[in-house]
Formats: C-alpha cells, structure tokens, sequence
C-alpha cells in the first residue's frame, strides 16, 4: 500500500528527514515514533501529497506521491498535527464542502454516517469555532474518513484529547486498521504500543528501529529485570539472591526492595522466593519489569545522539 | 469546473457572513448613490441641463474608482487567511489542483462584486425613466462589460498578491499599490516621454476604461488586455501557491 525508498526532504541547509525506506501493507496499522522534530510531520505530509521530497520516492496505493499527486490524495485520508478547520462554518457545512471537493455522491449522507462514526451527530449544526479541541480532532478524523480511503495517515490523532476521547479515537483507528492501511505519528510511546502493528522508530531524521512492538521489546532486552520486597532491612538478601543459578546484578533500591536481572526465559520466581523465605525474610512483593517501549525509544534516541556527536 | 464552482460558492457565501463584505457595498452604494444624485439635482436645476443627458458612465465611473480600493479589501484574505489558519494544507492535501483552488477563490470574488453590479443596475434603471427617450443602451452595455472586466482583472491581481502572504493586511496594502500604479500612475510617463513611453500607454488600465469601453467604444484590444491581465494574475498566483509546497 505504502512503498517509500530513500525519501529525503531538505529545508534549506537542514535535514529534516534522510534517505527513510520503509514499506506497510493494506490492512496494518504502522506506527511512527520519535520526539519532536524528527521528521514525522515531514514524511507524512510528503505522503499525503502536501509538498515534494528532496529526494527519493514514494507510492501510495500504487501512485507516485509527485507525479500522481491528485491519485494518491483521492485515496488518502489525511489529519494534519494542527487539525486546520475553517471555524467559521459549521460541521455540517465544513465536511460537505469537503465531500464536495472529493465529488461524493449523496455528500450530506456520508456526511452523517461519518459523524456517527467519531460521535459529533449531535453538533452537526454547531459552528466550528465553539468546538473544543478535542471536537476540532474528531472533525478532522471525520474529514480524513469522509471517503472511506484506502489510506489514513493520522499526524498525532490522540493529541489534546481527554482520557475518554484517546479510547474513542482509538478504537475508531483500530476498527478502520483491520481493513486499510493506517500510517499514524505519535510520541506517546504507549499508544504505539497499544494501536499499532509495527512501529517505526524515529529520530534526527533516521530510522533507527523497526518491528512489532512486542518484538522491538523482546529482541532489544539482553537480560529481564525483577523487583523484591521483603519487609525490614535486605542487605543481607543481596549476597543470597545473588547466588541463585541465572541471577545478576542485584542492587538495593530502597529499605527492603531489591532490584535483579535475570535471562530472558528462565523462570527464577519459585527458587527467589524459597531463598527469601529459607533466609528469615517476609516475602511482600515479587514481580518483572520488562523493559517498556519508553525505555527502548529512551536507549535508542540516545546512542542515535551519541553517534551523531562522536 | 465542479472544484472551482465548490470552492467558489463556499466563498460566496462567506462574504454575506463577513462584516468587511457589507462595508464595501455599503461604501460602493453610498458614493455611488450621492455621485447620482448630485448629478441628477445638478442637471435638473441646470436650464440647459437636459440639453446632455446623463448617462450610465455616473454610474460606472466611480465605480471603477471604488474598485480600485474595494477589490484588495474582498480578496486579500482569500488565500492569506488559509495560509495564516494552516487550512491550506487542508486544500494541498484534497485532491484539487492548485489552479482550481486559486481560479475557484476568484471566482467566488467575482460573484460578490457581479452581484454588487448586478445591484448597481437600479441606478440606470432609474436613468431610463427620468429621460426621454431613454438611455443609451448600447453605451450602457458597453460601459457595463467595461466595469465587469476591470472587477475580474482587479480582483485576479488580489487573490494572486494575497497568495504569496499569509498576512492579509500585507496583502491588502500591496495589492492596493499595484491597482494605485496601475491605474492612476502609469500613465504619467507616457505623457512625460517623447520615446519609450509606447509601451506605458499599453498598460494604462485607466484609459482602456475611461476612454474607451465606458465611452461605448467596444474594442477588442481592450477586452483582450483586461482578459490577459486576470489571466496572468491567476497563474501567478497558481505559482505562488505551488511554490508553498517547496518550502
């Protein structure tokens, strides 16, 4: 669905993204993550048809984004990070405009059906320069879903939401992800997590990471930690639980908890917990903690930075 | 033609929303409405008066003159406040092209001013019945096609001037100037010069109009001219829209 090889996109003398290549079939959800600046917005308005790379190419449902930008825009669906509307009409009016522009027949039925979709039915006839923020985003999905497009490219679709909103929209991106193609931007490492099929790891312009989340976490973790607490002082523990057969690097946190690695698929709960227990101590609490995408995205983006400045 | 039509109704409409809209027409009709009746009292308690009678080009004279001033003031936001709002990435992304986008605001531009006209007709209507035998119609078309033409080339210069900025006072400021040069000013070297001044009188707006359709002088040069001048301000602007995508 997306085919995108060596994309480059200069501004003046910056960079802003450099030779990306990465492709998303139809039916998968591929997020983009990276902080600020990374070249998300760049690489997703060059898809959306908004402005030309530099350099290299990129198709979209088998059209070229440069030579057959008008295709590629009637296939895709495409949300902007600034969710620009015209607040001076009203919802109605602003997505039948819109429809219009992408000559859909019976416009003001689809319309409808698609603000049943985000939730807005009811503010139709409202002016747009009322709605709240979180409003403004749901018209803008609505905008981007209008012609139910074989691609959805969402720049920071949960942005300025509330709790209860983030789980709408999301489960609006997840139910259209079954079928077409989504590409979305966030630096909310948990909603890549939780939404996406494949996360694209960004930074400076440079892919530096790319796989399933779970995969991303499982391949980038040599070792897995645990915590312990047990009740009252634990530095005697240390030394004990250092000595179970798998076990390294056991350090004390705080009063009675301790913090150990162990290799990845070697169950050592059972033989922790009979070595506090047989050494006199109050077993509290035992539990992993994986690595989570934050900390991967963390480790990533920094030796990114460090290999940039060496 | 179905995007331009879409984008120029939108348009259309938003003037009869907007304060500045109604500013204009009032403006236009109040100058326009005094001008007719100043001449209408002048030429009636004139006992030689009826000797020449009036005729539309009090109408469309000054009307020519307003535009000059109103035609920046009803485009300068059309393309400047899509790019000010970030709407614009909206338009880029929407599967139109960047001419029909530009062709579709002026489009709705110039149906509010044809409407302005279109309203301004009462005054020859009037005309027609306070003079035996009645206007001269065929000046009047003639005039009329005239006043029609310089809106068109007037407002194409400002939708194209409003989209190189984001600012739409900026726009309004520079359009003005450009309408000011070229239609008071550029005939002053032609009148100065004894060579080279040929080509000043080719640009002069002022006597295409003046001395020429609104004198029922229906010449093809001049139609030709007018059409060239919104023609050029159009892909101007469909450049200067393009070229947003560049940077």
């Amino acid at each position: 669905m997306i085919r995108v090889s060596g994309l480059t996109k200069d501004y003046g003398v910056r960079r802003a993204i450099d030779s990306l290549t990465f492709e998303a079939e139809q039916g998968e959800i591929l997020g983009f993550l990276g902080p600020n600046g990374a070249g998300k917005t760049t690489t997703l308005r060059i898809l959306s048809g908004y402005m030309p790379p530099t350099e290299g190419e990129a198709t979209v449902a088998g059209y070229d984004v440069v030579s057959e930008s008008i295709d590629v825009r009637r296939r895709v669906g495409y949300l902007p990070e600034t969710v620009p509307l015209y607040t001076d009409m009203t919802v109605f009016d602003y997505l039948k405009f819109m429809a219009d522009l992408r000559h859909l027949p019976n416009g003001s039925d689809r319309v409808d059906e698609t603000l049943e979709m985000v939730g807005m039915e009811e503010r139709a006839d409202g002016y747009i320069g009322n709605l709240s923020k979180g409003m403004r985003q749901r018209i803008g999905l609505a905008q981007a879903l209008l012609h139910r497009p074989e691609v959805l490219i969402l720049d920071e679709p949960t942005i300025g939401l509330d709790p209860g909103q983030v789980v709408e929209v999301r489960n609006v991106i997840r139910e259209i992800g079954k079928e077409r193609t989504v590409l979305l931007s966030t630096h909310i490492l948990s909603e890549a997590q939780q939404l996406c099929d494949r996360v694209l790891i960004i930074n400076k312009g440079h892919i530096v990471a790319e796989d399933t989340p779970a995969n991303l976490q499982a391949s980038l973790i040599g070792a897995e930690r645990g915590v312990l607490r047990v009740r009252g002082e634990a530095d005697d523990l240390i030394e004990v639980i250092g000595k179970i057969k798998g076990i390294s690097n056991v350090q004390s946190k705080e009063e009675g908890v301790l913090e150990f690695q162990f290799a990845p698929g070697q169950d050592v709960r059972a033989e922790v917990a009979r070595t506090t227990v047989n050494a006199g101590y109050d077993l509290l609490e035992m539990r992993p903690i994986g690595m989570s995408l934050e900390d991967i995205f963390l480790q990533l983006t920094r030796e990114e930075n460090v290999e940039i400045e060496s | 033609m179905r995007n331009i039509w879409t984008i120029a109704k939108r348009e259309y409409k938003i003037y009869f929303s907007s304060p500045l809209a109604y500013i204009v027409m009032l403006i236009m009709f109040g100058v326009i409405g005094a001008i007719f009746a100043l001449n209408i009292i002048n030429l009636t308690s004139n006992p030689f008066g009826f000797n020449q009678a009036p005729d539309t080009t009090i109408v469309t004279g000054p009307m020519a003159f307003l535009l000059v001033f109103s035609a920046p003031a009803l485009t300068m936001r059309l393309l400047a406040d899509e790019q000010r709002m970030g709407t614009l990435e909206l338009m880029l992304t929407a599967p139109v092209r960047d001419w029909e986008l530009v062709v579709g605001k002026w489009f709705g531009s110039f149906l509010f001013v044809l409407t302005i006209i279109g309203f301004s007709l009462i005054f020859p209507l009037i005309l027609n019945s306070m003079v035996d035998p009645g206007i001269d119609q065929q000046l009047m078309l003639s005039s009329y096609l005239g006043i029609i033409l310089v809106a068109a080339a007037f407002l194409s210069i400002g939708v194209s001037i409003s989209a190189m900025f984001s600012n739409q006072f900026a726009a309004f400021f520079l359009a003005m100037g450009l309408l000011v040069i070229l239609w008071f000013l550029i005939g002053i070297p032609g009148q100065v010069l004894f060579t080279g001044g040929e080509i000043f009188d080719y640009l002069n707006m002022n006597d295409r109009f003046y001395n020429s359709l609104n004198q029922g002088i229906i010449n093809l040069s001049d139609i030709v001219y007018f059409l060239s001048i919104t023609a050029l301000g159009l892909l101007i602007g469909s450049v200067a829209i393009e070229s947003r995508r560049w940077r």
